[in-house]
C-alpha cells in the first residue's frame, strides 16, 4: 500500500528516537512504559502526600493540641480534611494508578508478548486526565475555607450542601477530582482489556496468561461494572452541590441514603479491585522465588473470578446500622461471611506453591511472603465486622479502621513495594541494592505492626474513627490509651524514616545498581525476554512467541529450573505435552 | 529507532480492536445509565409525587424524539452497509441523514425544554424534574457527541476514504444511545 | 473480651460480647493454625544447595483436596458464627421488647438533645425532661428510644451498651435498651458530621430508680414553654477545642 511509507513516516514523529525533546520522550509519550513510569512517578508523589497527612493528623491524636512541627496546630476543620484526603489519595491516587495503571501500563504488553498497547494514545489521554484530577484535588486544599473533610465516603447532606460541611469550593472540587479519577481509570481500562484480548504473543491461549495480567484485566472489568451508579450518583451529588438540586436533601423529598447504596455497590468491588493486582503481584514473585509451578492455576482464577462476582452482593455491610431495613443485613452477614472462602482459597494456594519449593529471600520475595502474613491478619479480623452483631459495636471504631489497613497496606504499600524490587531491574536495567533492600523491609513490616496492632485494642475498646477531639470524652482519654496511641503514633514516625533508605537506594540505584542482563531471576514470562529496559518497541522486531504456561519451574528431566514461555521445545520426543 | 507498532493491528480473538473497545465503553456507559434508572426505580416507587409530576411531561414530543431516534438508527445501519461496500458516497449521505435525524432530536429537545421551563418546571422545581433533566441532560449530551463524531468520521474518514471500520463503532455507539432512549421514553413520558 | 475495656451496662451487652468471643475464638484457631504452617513451609523449603524444588501443579484431585477440605471446615465455622449472628442481631435490632420508659434522641451539628418523657412516661407533654449532652436512664427498665437528626448523618453510640445506630434527616429510626449498671459513661458520634464531630460528647448517667425519680422532681419544668432545642451553639466547639 502506498502509505505505508507514510504511515512509518508519521510514527516515526511519534516514536522516541534520540533526537526527540525531553517533552515528548517523557511528557507527551505514547509508550506505554513511559506511562507506566508517569503513573507510578504521580502515585509514588501522591504517595508521599497522604503519607504526611497520616503523620499530622497521628501527631495530633498522639500530643493533642500541641503544635505538629512541619504542619502547626491541626484545628477540627483540618483534621476532618486531613483524615478524608488521606483516604481519598491512598485509595484513588496511590492504590489505584500504582497497582493497576503503573503495573498493567507496563507489565501488560510485555508480558503477553506486544510491543504497546492497542490503543497507545487513549492510554496517553487516560493519564492526562488522572493528572488533571491529582491537581484538581491538590487544589482543592487551598481554597478558601479548605478542602473537602466530610469523610472518603461523602455522605449527605454533609456532602451536599455548604452549609453544613463549611467548604462551598473543597467539596465540588473533590468530587470533581474523583469523578475525572474514575474517567481516567474508565479509559485506561478500555486498554487493558482489548490489549490483552486482542494482541497477545502468538502462541499464548488464555491459561498461559501471567496470572498478573489476569488479576489486572478482571479488575478492570470490576472496576468498570461496578463504577457507574457511582458516576451517576456524582453527577446528582455535583448538581446538589453547586446548582442547588435535591437528590440527596430529605427537606426536598430526596433520600441520602440512597447515596449509601451507590458509593458501597462501587465502594466495596474497589477493595477487590486493588487486591487483585496485588495478589497477581505476589503471585508472580513466589512462582519465581520459590522456584515452583503455581499451584492450582485455574483455582485461583476462578475463586477471583467468584471473588469479584460475590463482591456485587456486599456491599450493605457498610451500613449495616445506618439506617437500612434491619432484615436486609441478614442476606448481607451470609455474602459477607462467604466471601472469607475465595479469598482464603487463594491464600491457601499461595502457601500451596511455597511447599516443595526452594525458596529464596530477596527483598521482593520478603515483600511478598510479608504480605500472605499480614493481608492474613487484615482477611480474619474481617470477621468481627462482617458478622452484623459485633458490628453493631465496632462499626466506625478503631477496630475497623486497623482491619482495613490491614488489607490496604498489604495491597498498597507491601504489593508495590515487592513489585518494585521486583522489576526494577526491567523497568531500569539494574537491581535495587539487596542489603538496604532488606533494612527497608524490616523497617516497614516491624513499624506498621506497631501502628496498626494498638488500634485494634483501641477500637475493641470503643474509640471512634474521626474523632478530632477524644480529649473530651473521659472514657477514651486514660493514660493506658493515650500510651497506646503515642506508641502508634512513634511506629508510624520510625516506618517514614525507613522509607528514606528505599529512597536513597533507588536513586542511587538507577544509576549505580548492579547491571541486570534481560533475566536476572531466571523468570519464565516474557518481559524477561526483552532487553532491560526495553527499548521502545520492547521486544525489537521479531515478537517473541508461547510454547507453554508461564510458571514451568523446576520441570522434572530439564537441567535448568526455568523455561521460558517462549523457548520452543526442544523435539517431539522429550515434549511435556 | 523507527519501529512500527504492530499491537494495533494484532487481533487474537479474531474480533476488531476497536469495536472491542466500543463495546466496553457502551458496557460502562450500561452501568452509569443503570445507575441513574435504579435512582429513577427507586424514588417513583417510594415517592407518589413523582407520577404526578410524570403526567406534566410532553408525550407528543417525547414519541416524536423517538421516532427520529428510531429512523437515524436505520439510516446508521444502511451507512455501515455502504461503508462495508466501500461506497463512500452513500456512507457519506446516509451518515448526514443520522446526524440530521440526530438534529431534529436536539431541536425538539431544545424546543421541550423551552416550554417546560416556561411553564415552570425548571431543574429546581421538585426531585422529579431534577432527576428528568438531569437524565435527558445526560442523554441528550450523549446524543450531540454521537453527532460530531459522526462528522468527523463522514468529513474525516469516509471522505478520504479510510478507517471505514469507524462507520461500524459510531454505529453500535448511537444504537446504544437510542437504546438508553428506548427506556428513558417510557420511564419518563409514558408512565402517568 | 470487651467486659475487660469497657462494663456491659446493657442487657444485650452480654450477647455482643458472647458473638464477639465466639469468633475470636474460630477466628484464633484457624489464624494461628494457618500463620504456623505458613512459617513452617517458609522455613522446611527455604534454598538449600543441590536441592531442586518440587514440581507440582496443583490440578490434581489429592491435591486439590488438600486446599478444599480446610475450606469445607472453615464454611462450617461460618455457619456457627451466622447462626449466632442472626440471634444477635435479632434481639438488638429486629425485636422490639414492650417498653416502660420512652426517650427521644435528637442529633444536629453539634449537640445531643435528649427529651425524656418525665413523670406521666409519654412524650410530647408537659412534663418532658429535655436535656442537653445528658441521658439520665433509670436502671433495669426497659426503654425505646427514637432518633432524629436535625441537619446531617450522626450516629448515636453508647459503648457500653454495645448500641449503635445512625440518625437520618428525615426520619424516625426506632429502637431499645436497658440499662443493667449504674454509673456514667460517654456517648459518642459515630458519623463523620462535619467540623465538630469530635466535639459532641455526652454523657450517659444512670441511676438506681428512688435516685431516678429525684431527678424527675427536681427537674420538671414548671412551664410547657421551656422545650427549646439545643442551639447551635459555635462557642460551645471553641470551648472544647481550647480544652483538646
Amino acid at each position: 500500500m502506498a502509505d505505508t511509507a507514510t504511515a512509518t513516516a508519521v510514527d516515526h514523529h511519534d516514536d522516541h528516537g534520540h533526537s526527540e525533546s525531553f517533552w515528548s520522550k517523557y511528557i507527551f509519550s505514547t509508550d506505554h512504559k513511559i506511562i507506566g513510569f508517569q503513573y507510578l512517578f504521580t502515585g509514588m508523589a501522591m504517595g508521599l502526600i497522604g503519607g504526611f497527612f497520616s503523620y499530622v493528623f497521628r501527631m495530633h491524636l498522639a500530643f493533642p493540641g500541641s503544635e505538629v512541627p512541619f504542619f502547626g496546630i491541626v484545628s477540627p476543620a483540618a483534621y476532618n480534611s486531613l483524615v478524608t484526603n488521606h483516604g481519598t489519595i491512598m485509595i484513588f491516587w496511590v492504590a489505584m494508578p500504582v497497582l493497576i495503571a503503573a503495573l498493567g501500563n507496563f507489565l501488560i504488553p510485555l508480558m503477553i508478548g506486544c510491543d504497546d498497547m492497542v490503543f497507545p494514545r487513549i492510554n496517553r489521554l487516560s493519564y492526562q486526565i488522572f493528572l488533571i484530577s491529582a491537581i484538581v484535588l491538590i487544589a482543592s486544599f487551598f481554597v478558601p475555607q479548605g478542602g473537602f473533610g466530610g469523610a472518603w465516603t461523602a455522605y449527605p447532606p454533609l456532602s451536599s450542601e455548604a452549609e453544613y460541611n463549611g467548604t462551598p469550593f473543597g467539596a465540588p472540587m473533590w468530587l470533581i477530582a474523583v469523578t475525572l479519577e474514575i474517567v481516567a481509570f474508565l479509559l485506561g481500562g478500555i486498554n487493558f482489556i482489548t490489549t490483552v484480548m486482542n494482541a497477545r504473543a502468538k502462541g499464548m491461549k488464555l491459561y498461559d496468561i501471567p496470572m498478573v495480567v489476569w488479576m489486572i484485566v478482571i479488575a478492570s472489568i470490576l472496576f468498570m461494572a461496578s463504577v457507574g451508579p457511582l458516576v451517576a450518583g456524582a453527577v446528582m451529588l455535583l448538581f446538589d452541590q453547586t446548582l442547588g438540586t435535591g437528590f440527596f436533601d430529605p427537606a426536598a423529598g430526596g433520600d441520602p441514603v440512597l447515596w449509601q447504596h451507590l458509593f458501597w455497590f462501587f465502594g466495596h468491588p474497589e477493595v477487590y479491585v486493588v487486591l487483585l493486582p496485588a495478589m497477581g503481584v505476589v503471585i508472580e514473585i513466589i512462582c519465581t522465588f520459590a522456584r515452583k509451578k503455581l499451584f492450582g492455576y485455574k483455582m485461583i482464577l476462578y475463586s477471583s473470578v467468584g471473588l469479584g462476582i460475590l463482591s456485587f452482593f456486599v456491599w450493605a455491610h457498610h451500613q449495616f446500622i445506618s439506617g437500612v431495613d434491619p432484615r436486609a443485613t441478614y442476606l448481607f452477614t451470609t455474602t459477607t461471611l462467604l466471601i472469607s472462602i475465595p479469598v482464603a482459597l487463594m491464600l491457601f494456594a499461595m502457601i500451596g506453591t511455597l511447599w516443595g519449593g526452594s525458596i529464596r529471600f530477596t527483598t521482593a520475595m520478603l515483600f511478598a511472603l510479608s504480605f500472605i502474613a499480614e493481608f492474613l491478619i487484615g482477611g480474619v479480623t474481617g470477621i468481627w465486622l462482617g458478622s452484623s452483631g459485633t458490628d453493631i459495636y465496632l462499626h466506625d471504631t478503631y477496630f475497623v479502621l486497623a482491619h482495613f489497613h490491614y488489607t490496604f497496606v498489604p495491597i498498597a504499600i507491601i504489593g508495590t513495594f515487592s513489585a518494585l524490587y521486583y522489576w526494577f531491574p526491567k523497568m531500569f536495567g539494574r537491581k535495587l541494592n539487596e542489603f538496604w533492600g532488606k533494612i527497608h523491609f524490616w523497617g516497614t513490616i516491624i513499624p506498621f505492626n506497631g501502628i496498626f496492632l494498638p488500634l485494634f485494642i483501641l477500637g475493641a475498646a470503643g474509640q471512634h474513627r474521626r474523632i478530632a477531639g477524644y480529649t473530651a470524652y473521659p472514657d477514651l482519654y486514660t493514660e493506658n490509651f493515650q500510651d497506646l496511641r503515642v506508641f502508634a503514633t512513634g511506629s508510624l514516625i520510625v516506618l517514614i524514616l525507613f522509607q528514606i533508605p528505599f529512597f536513597v537506594n533507588f536513586i542511587v540505584s538507577l544509576k549505580r545498581g548492579q547491571k541486570a542482563g534481560p533475566n536476572p531471576w531466571n523468570a519464565n514470562t516474557l518481559e524477561w525476554v526483552a532487553p532491560s529496559p526495553p527499548p521502545h518497541g520492547n521486544f525489537g522486531d521479531d515478537l517473541p512467541q508461547v510454547y507453554r504456561g508461564p510458571y514451568e519451574f523446576s520441570v522434572e528431566g530439564r537441567e535448568e529450573d526455568y523455561w521460558p514461555q517462549n523457548e520452543p521445545d526442544p523435539g517431539p520426543s522429550e515434549t511435556s505435552k | 529507532m523507527g519501529h512500527k507498532i504492530i499491537a494495533t493491528g494484532r487481533s487474537a480473538t479474531g474480533i476488531p480492536t476497536g469495536r472491542l473497545a466500543v463495546w466496553w465503553v457502551i458496557a460502562s456507559e450500561i452501568v452509569i445509565f443503570g445507575g441513574l434508572i435504579a435512582t429513577y426505580l427507586l424514588n417513583r416507587f417510594l415517592h407518589g409525587s413523582w407520577a404526578e409530576s410524570a403526567a406534566y411531561t410532553n408525550t407528543f414530543i417525547g414519541g416524536a424524539n423517538t421516532f427520529w431516534l428510531l429512523t437515524s438508527s436505520y439510516f446508521v445501519v444502511l451507512a455501515h452497509s455502504a461503508a462495508e461496500k466501500r461506497d463512500a458516497k452513500t456512507a457519506r449521505k446516509y451518515l448526514w441523514y443520522t446526524i440530521g435525524l440526530g438534529g431534529m432530536f436536539m431541536g425538539f429537545k431544545s424546543y421541550e425544554y423551552a416550554t417546560e421551563i416556561s411553564h415552570g418546571f425548571t431543574l429546581f422545581t421538585s426531585n422529579f424534574w431534577s432527576f428528568y433533566y438531569t437524565a435527558t441532560g445526560l442523554h441528550g449530551f450523549h446524543v450531540l457527541c454521537g453527532m460530531v463524531i459522526m462528522a468527523i468520521i463522514a468529513e474525516n474518514d469516509i471522505k478520504k476514504e479510510r478507517n471505514w471500520h469507524r462507520v461500524e463503532n459510531i454505529g453500535l455507539y448511537w444504537h446504544f444511545v437510542d437504546i438508553v432512549w428506548i427506556f428513558l421514553f417510557p420511564l419518563l413520558y409514558i408512565a402517568k | 473480651m470487651l467486659e475487660y475495656f469497657l462494663p456491659r451496662a446493657s442487657s444485650f451487652a452480654g450477647s455482643i460480647d458472647h458473638l464477639f468471643d465466639l469468633i475470636t475464638y474460630l477466628v484464633m484457631f484457624w489464624f494461628l493454625l494457618t500463620m504456623a504452617f505458613f512459617f513452617y513451609v517458609v522455613f522446611r523449603f527455604r534454598a538449600k544447595a543441590g536441592q531442586k524444588a518440587q514440581y507440582v501443579t496443583g490440578e490434581k484431585h489429592k491435591e486439590k483436596m488438600a486446599v478444599e477440605i480446610p475450606h469445607y471446615l472453615i464454611l462450617v465455622c461460618d455457619l456457627v458464627i451466622l447462626i449466632y449472628t442472626f440471634k444477635v442481631w435479632h434481639e438488638v435490632k429486629i425485636d422490639m421488647p414492650e417498653f416502660d420508659e420512652e426517650v427521644r434522641v435528637i442529633s444536629q451539628q453539634w449537640a445531643w438533645t435528649f427529651e425524656h418523657a418525665g413523670a406521666d412516661g409519654i412524650l410530647d407533654t408537659d412534663d418532658d425532661i429535655v436535656t442537653i449532652n445528658e441521658l439520665v436512664l433509670k436502671k433495669d427498665t426497659q426503654y425505646k428510644y427514637e432518633l432524629q437528626a436535625l441537619d446531617v448523618m450522626h450516629s448515636f453510640s453508647i459503648p457500653v451498651f454495645r448500641l449503635k445506630q445512625d440518625s437520618i434527616p428525615g426520619r424516625n429510626i426506632y429502637g431499645h435498651f436497658k440499662p443493667i449498671l449504674e454509673g456514667e459513661w460517654d456517648i459518642q458520634c459515630a458519623e463523620m458530621c462535619g467540623y465538630g464531630h469530635g466535639f459532641m460528647p455526652a454523657r450517659v448517667k444512670i441511676l438506681p430508680a428512688d435516685e431516678y425519680d429525684a431527678w424527675i422532681a427536681a427537674n420538671t419544668p414548671a412551664d410547657a414553654a421551656n422545650t427549646a432545642y439545643a442551639n447551635n451553639d459555635e462557642s460551645e466547639l471553641k470551648e472544647a477545642s481550647n480544652n483538646g
